[in-house]
């Protein structure tokens, strides 16, 4: 039998090793202790800025080599980046009735 | 009536390869069986990802308007707690990994032992979140059902300087409204993947997964990995609002 | 009148010994299963016993509306009819028509795969459908729900005693079974594909479908986390909405309509998608601009995620951002044109016959052109102003939903109802029934566009006494069209045992469900089959019956 004509085996399935999980795990913890670190910082608008890219790293890391995405389809890495595109969409379109409502009306 | 198919190789009837068990009957390959079931996942989590975007996007819009009552709602949260319970889940995270390596690698004994693991640290994560819940509860902190504003008003122990207009007081309902929601609803992933995880630790000491066939450990783990990011969100968003103030 | 119907001499024709329908006998082999076709039958009963409750309530509220008193019956239980009719029609007959149903029976045969990715998903997704209704059934029964079909906050969190938490539990449900449809079909589409079925190979109704079903995956969640944020505030009091707490009722609304906006495409795509292949069967010609067709459903899902405030013009958004979104509303019109321009280059110099698929389809591409073009009315700033929440917006969705898609459904019911059953349905009565529709419908809606334009507002009991005259027309087109509705329900049942035997292919159709046997085998193709043609391609078609003549004689 045939497989689908999609090119569905562009990629080889990969083993992560586990010294891969274990330097991810540890690169987590270390960003948990910075987060918590850089949230006692006076850094003005920064903090949250910092916060969040601390959480986007880690969770680049958590989908990339946890959830074998980096090792995975092109289909796989387009879906999740159609689940962020959306949820981006839902955000942005969203702030701009709310961030627009306080100049008033013309 | 019999003019069946278009065009037919008979060369690729059944019985060209052998068919293990596990392979249903419409997948030709399990190559094919297990990426079909791996893009069936990722979808899903991606009416995940949607359906957490919706209490994300509120959040923001609110901690834009109230940005004061969500500095002193978070300054009630334990940041001992928030901090163990985020360890204590990546730890679970990696568990939740190494049973995928486990399975990958045919062995039994450790996939187990993982898989245990993994409801162990999930289950501590429930114990101490259900903890802060049940402080929240005894602080009045909890819109609806038992809530007083009175620690925005006046000023709490540990933070006596948050003294909120009594009308910017009242808004840290939103953010404990919010509070509730997000890790509630997180909460309730947990309670569902440890309850799928009690089934898959069964199935596994009967040796279902250490045969080749691992497709369901493979999709459970992006399931508790995504319960993993969401939390990893969370986290800062929730507990970290301006610990400096 | 020429005719392309060629069914198998009915002396000697039988229909095929084995098929799905008789595979297993038994109703646990029909509630158990795991075959795509059957799940699709008990879709099609569901969503057709919902069609009929929902159909009967819109009886109702026409009769009410007959005279400007509120007569018939009080105004609060009006209110809760026409919410009753909202909900049962949008969540449980709408979004799962053709896709639940259509869809599923032909999606895996047009790909050539055996089955659906994930067949007891699949079955699942028709068992929460059932409790979304049964929920929906009981909310009914206990007294109703009227909140509208929007479940508008601080209406439905604080102001109301009805059963809005057993409804909007049911829309939950039924949510979760749309997005495992639509799952379902994304992955099918990916991943099951005969070998030789490239994607510029699928029948178009497979990529409008594969459009739809994007949205019911990333939108229905989003309805889903509005809904429990309302059942939260209303059982224990969140503030997530509540203006008391600081809450914004608006955000709820934005939710909502970040889903309900995109769920009207979820609706109309796979409508345009039988409409599709049915103008191409029957004007003997490739779908004009193939590609432009396939690539304008993903233009409108997509763009379709960037238009909801328009629902909320007037509701206090502000008036910059509905700038915006006024101007992304008329980009979503290109799309819908491209079809509108491509199926009517496709019937230009095309060989047309006028089967009933081919009526209904007429009927979809008019009315839904109207009822298109007046979106684009309510879609701008000022007109919106004026024409929102009169019956102006009731008439435009009514000639989408009900003009453009229910047209498609009856279109496609009637096109592949022999490939589903192995029989024919009477042809003369199938045509009379389209006109009868169609004449129905337009006798019922097109007055709403001049009652509304004139200032007629909706979800009211009561007018005044000058809009009588339109409103005595809808009422009777209503009853027009209720007649159109149960000629079909009719001669189809009947057609089960006494239609004629149609055959593999009585339409002379290109597509892959036409070359296998009707009703098709449980796995579908004997051999996996290998596509070398493009599709609607009736060249192909007619060497390949030429070929198999010459073999058999």
């Amino acid at each position: 039998m045939s497989a689908p004509n999609e090119p569905a085996s562009d990629h080889v399935h990969t083993i992560v090793s586990p010294t891969v999980y274990a330097v991810i795990f540890g690169l987590l913890l270390l960003c948990t202790a910075l987060t918590v670190g850089a949230s006692y910082l006076e850094m003005g608008i920064f903090n949250p800025i910092v916060a969040l890219g601390i959480a986007v790293f880690k969770a680049v890391i958590v989908v990339l080599f946890f959830m074998h995405v980096k090792y995975s389809s092109k289909l796989t890495k387009l879906t999740v980046a159609a689940g962020f595109f959306t949820f981006i969409v839902l955000i942005t379109m969203t702030l701009t009735d709310y961030l627009s409502r306080a100049w008033g009306r013309w | 009536m019999d003019s069946q198919a278009i065009a037919t190789h008979p060369e690729h009837a059944h019985g060209e390869h052998e068919h293990p068990p596990y392979l249903r009957h419409h997948f030709a390959t399990v190559e094919q069986q297990r990426e079909t079931a791996s893009f069936g996942m990722w979808l899903f989590l991606l009416t995940e990802i949607m359906f957490f975007g919706g209490m994300f996007a509120a959040y923001l819009i609110y901690r834009n308007w109230y940005y004061p009552a969500f500095v002193a709602g978070s300054h009630q949260l334990s940041i001992l707690l928030g901090t163990v319970n985020t360890a204590v889940l990546i730890c679970s995270s990696f568990t939740m990994a190494m049973g995928v390596y486990s399975a990958e690698m045919k062995r039994k004994g450790a996939l187990v032992m993982w898989l245990l693991l993994t409801i162990l640290l999930g289950t501590v994560f429930l114990g101490i979140k259900a903890d802060e819940y049940h402080e929240k509860w005894e602080k009045h902190h909890v819109p609806g059902l038992n809530f007083s504003a009175n620690d925005f008003v006046n000023g709490s122990k540990g933070y006596p300087d948050d003294k909120l207009a009594p009308d910017m007081a009242q808004k840290s309902q939103v953010y404990f409204s919010l509070y509730f929601a997000m890790t509630g609803m997180h909460a309730l992933h947990m309670i569902i993947g440890i309850s799928i995880l009690i089934v898959l630790v069964i199935r596994a000491r009967q040796g279902a997964y250490t045969e080749g066939h691992m497709t369901t450990i493979e999709n459970f783990g992006l399931y508790w990995h995504f319960v993993d990011i969401v939390w990893i969100f969370l986290f800062p968003l929730l507990y970290l609002i301006s610990r400096h103030q | 009148m020429s005719t392309i119907v060629s069914l198998p001499d009915q002396q000697t024709a039988t229909l095929p010994k084995r098929s799905y329908l008789n595979s297993e006998y038994g109703l646990k082999s029909w509630l158990l299963t795991g075959d795509h076709k059957r799940i699709a039958i008990l879709y099609l009963i569901s969503i057709t016993f919902f069609f009929f409750i929902g159909g009967a309530m819109a009886g109702l509220i026409r009769l009410e509306l007959l005279t400007p008193q509120t007569d018939l019956m009080a105004a609060d239980t009006y209110n809760k009819l026409f919410t009753m009719h909202g909900i049962i029609m949008i969540f449980l007959f709408l979004v799962p028509s053709v896709p639940a149903t259509i869809g599923n029976f032909l999606i895996p045969i047009m790909v050539g795969a055996k089955d659906l990715a994930f067949p007891k998903i699949n079955l699942l997704s028709w068992y929460l459908y059932i409790i979304g209704g049964t929920l929906t059934l009981a909310a009914l029964i206990s007294g109703g729900v009227d909140t509208g079909w929007t479940f508008t906050t601080p209406l439905s969190t604080h102001y109301l005693n009805t059963h809005v938490i057993t409804a909007g539990l049911a829309i939950f449900v039924a949510g979760f079974s749309s997005i495992f449809t639509g799952l379902n079909f994304i992955v099918t589409i990916h991943r099951m594909r005969a070998p030789g079925m490239t994607w510029f190979r699928l029948p178009l109704f497979v990529w409008s479908h594969y459009a739809a079903s994007i949205l019911m995956v990333l939108g229905t969640p989003v309805l889903a986390i509005a809904l429990v944020l309302v059942l939260l505030e209303r059982t224990i009091g969140i503030g997530v909405f509540d203006p008391a707490k600081g809450g914004d009722p608006l955000l709820f609304q934005h939710l909502f309509w970040f889903y309900s906006h995109p769920a009207v495409y979820i609706m109309i795509l796979p409508g345009m998608g039988v409409i599709s292949e049915v103008i191409s069967t029957f004007s003997r010609k490739r779908v004009f601009g193939y590609t432009a067709v396939a690539f304008s459903s993903v233009a409108i899902a997509v763009f379709g995620f960037f238009v909801w405030e328009h629902h909320m013009f007037v509701m206090g958004v502000s008036n910059y951002s509905a700038l915006v979104f006024s101007l992304l509303t008329m980009l979503v019109a290109v799309p819908s044109a491209i079809k509108i321009f491509n199926w009517s280059a496709t019937l230009y110099k095309g060989s047309i016959t006028f089967e009933t698929p081919m009526l209904y389809a007429f009927g979809f591409i008019g009315l839904f052109t109207i009822g298109g073009l007046t979106g684009v009315f309510l879609g701008s700033l000022g007109m919106d102003i004026h024409l929102t929440e009169t019956y102006f917006i009731v008439a435009h969705f009514h000639f989408v939903m009900v003009g453009g898609m229910l047209m498609a459904f009856l279109s496609g019911v009637h096109f592949w109802w022999p490939k589903m059953t192995g029989r024919m349905y009477p042809e003369g009565l199938s045509k009379l029934a389209a006109l009868v529709t169609f004449i129905g419908f337009i006798l019922t809606f097109f007055p709403q566009f001049i009652v509304g334009y004139l200032g007629m507002p909706r979800r009211y009991a009561a007018y005044p006494p000058e809009f009588q005259v339109l409103n005595v027309l809808s009422t009777a087109g209503a009853s027009v069209l209720g007649v159109g509705y149960l000629l079909p329900m009719l001669y189809l049942t009947w057609s089960l045992k006494y239609g004629k035997i149609a055959g593999a292919n009585p339409w002379q159709a290109t597509g892959l469900e036409w070359q296998i046997q009707s009703p098709p085998l449980t796995e579908n193709f004997l051999e996996t089959p290998i596509v070398d043609y493009e599709a609607y391609d009736y060249e192909w078609l007619a060497n390949k019956t030429k070929n198999e003549v010459t073999t058999v004689g």
